[in-house]
């Protein structure tokens, strides 16, 4: 082998080598899924007793008349709602706030990291135990008030928004660092302009920081849209799709449909409906990525 | 108007606003201590009250308790033997191809690259259905394969290294080249030892993941010794009978997030660092 040097050397033999683990296991656990799941959606597929037969788009036709369907979707996108300002706007606090040196604000940093580390099952334990009316945290607060413990989880109005609310919680730390990161790599010089014209805080974020930023708040919100429309732990664990249905997310939907139901079918008709969903919102992410370049 | 004065005040604010942060952490950490206090009560205790942040009348029994039924800390095996070889698996794949993309060409190399994001947009719960029935005609279910090799190929790990190789200066290869050292040889002697600090934070990454993994282990892992610590945890809060006692309870979700975040506070400056490099375009 000579010519080594010029960018990029051709070595297909040995590229070929490199890439093969990614790409064969890649092949076999989700390109062939994902057509796999697609053939799934045109039966009627029960994953007990093998009972499987072709019926063409009749899933997705299904789906158009299910109310239980556009329920869970409409649940689904106020979770997203409710979460995605929330949890961009919290999050660009809190990295205001931490930013910067010194030990306390990295100690700071770490608290409002750390309840992202924890696992599904322990947010919605703790959470659970935290809103519960008979033995929460609240509790001796509502005693003390003489009020009548508020029952969060079963309260038809107030258990999506205490959903939400735990999934804050786990959930602020990576976009926080995001725009840790991001606040990191605005021009120092910006700033010692500002403090020359005496500009003022808010003035400051609103022209400097916010500006600079604004590629990584794109990416947070585009992040959050996804992570969150995939919300299936929280509401499974915390309220089981209750009160009347008014927790029931998507996912969960599938999830019960596929394996409480064992109509893997439908299921799967879902699934794809909800890959649609999400691939439309990845590419409004990179036509909008790509507009906010060229600006 | 003094400078003087506007820069006193200015430091008036940031203290005050340094101060409410601080509120606010506590406030954002008392679910956690409150849950670590219940923890370390009798359960008799918790069934008259559980109010209160002082663990009295204190007690470890619930952590024995735990420790001697086996279950958790069986839980805890799983977690660990997935999560372990997740996180290696992924950071082979990962660099193997991540430095194919960076220094080798090859053909079709920019159609490959889009495939390989194009894994991006599916989520794991379009997949998961034809991945339990694949496995369930494998008759793989209940095994420690199953739960790591369908988390193995990840796009964004072999796009991070990628980005990390491509910012690797090139003189550091050249004279291994001049010896007409073998791809091979450059990838293991120069370019992983130059890498470790992109490795740990796609390690992290991936190890937290896989601990955390909870809608795929349980469809997979259907059998209760075979549970992961997520999915054991859920199965407990499931029959929120509280059978063993609150305090139990509690100290399974304490003992049972214990190793993630023990691993969290030495890695976490990696964390930030990591972020940054991934989202810098």
């Amino acid at each position: 082998m000579s010519g080594g040097g010029s960018p990029g050397r051709r070595a297909p033999g040995t590229a070929f080598l490199f890439l093969a683990p990614f790409f064969a296991i890649y092949a076999v656990f989700l390109v062939y899924p994902l057509f796999k799941g697609f053939w799934i959606s045109l039966h009627d597929w029960e994953l007990a007793g093998g009972y499987r037969e072709y019926i063409g788009f009749l899933n997705y036709q299904d789906l158009w008349t299910d109310k239980l369907f556009w329920r869970t979707i409409r649940n689904t996108l106020l979770f997203v709602a409710m979460t995605v300002p929330t949890m961009t706007l919290l999050a660009l606090m809190l990295a205001l706030a931490v930013h910067g040196t010194g030990r306390l604000k990295a100690i700071l940093r770490s608290v409002f990291f750390m309840s992202s580390v924890f696992s599904v099952t322990v947010v919605t334990l703790v959470w659970s135990m935290v809103l519960s009316a008979d033995q929460g945290l609240l509790v001796p607060l509502w005693n003390a008030l003489g009020i009548k413990p508020v029952n969060f989880l079963a309260h038809p109005l107030l258990a999506m928004p205490s959903i939400a609310l735990a999934t804050l919680w786990w959930g602020v730390g990576l976009p926080m660092a995001l725009f840790l990161a991001a606040l990191g790599q605005v021009p120092q010089e910006l700033y010692e302009a500002a403090e020359l014209d005496h500009a003022s805080r808010w003035s400051v974020l609103r022209r400097i920081t916010l500006p600079s930023i604004r590629h990584t708040l794109l990416l947070v919100v585009v992040l959050q849209i996804i992570g969150q429309f995939q919300i299936f732990g929280q509401a499974q664990l915390m309220t089981q799709g209750g009160p009347a249905n008014r927790t029931r997310t998507l996912v969960q939907y599938i999830y019960d449909t596929g394996f409480r139901d064992w109509q893997v079918g439908y299921a799967s008709a879902m699934a794809m409906a909800l890959f649609l969903l999400m691939f439309g919102f990845s590419m409004l992410q990179l036509w909008l990525g790509r507009k906010g370049d060229d600006a | 108007m003094s400078t003087a004065r506007r820069t006193g005040s200015a430091r008036t604010t940031d203290i005050i606003l340094l101060g409410l942060t601080v509120a606010f952490a506590i406030l954002w950490m008392i679910p956690v201590v409150w849950v670590v206090t219940m923890s370390l009560k009798p359960n008799v205790e918790l069934m008259r009250s559980t109010a209160g942040f002082i663990p009295w009348p204190f007690t470890i029994d619930n952590y024995f308790n735990l420790v001697k039924l086996a279950t958790v800390p069986r839980w805890l095996m799983h977690s660990f033997i997935v999560a372990v070889s997740m996180t290696a698996l992924v950071l082979i794949v990962s660099s193997l191809a991540g430095y194919a993309f960076a220094r080798l060409d090859f053909p079709f190399k920019r159609t490959l690259f889009l495939i390989m994001i194009a894994g991006l947009m599916v989520p794991e719960q379009a997949v998961f259905i034809p991945l339990f029935t694949m496995f369930a005609d494998w008759g793989m279910h209940n095994t420690h394969a199953a739960l790591v090799a369908p988390r193995v190929a990840v796009p964004i790990g072999v796009f991070l290294m990628t980005q990390f190789f491509r910012a690797v200066p090139r003189e550091l290869e050249e004279a291994a080249e001049l010896d007409h050292a073998s791809y091979f040889t450059i990838f293991w002697r120069i370019m992983l030892p130059l890498s470790v600090p992109a490795l740990t934070t796609l390690g992290l990454f991936t190890f937290i993941f896989a601990w955390n993994d909870f809608l795929w282990p349980l469809v997979s892992a259907t059998k209760a010794e075979m549970f992961t610590v997520t999915v054991g945890l859920a199965s407990i809060q499931g029959n929120f009978a509280f059978s063993e006692g609150l305090g139990s309870v509690m100290a399974s979700a304490v003992f049972a997030s214990l190793p993630i975040v023990i691993l969290f506070l030495i890695f976490q400056r990696f964390i930030v660092a990591g972020v940054a490099m991934g989202a810098g375009k």
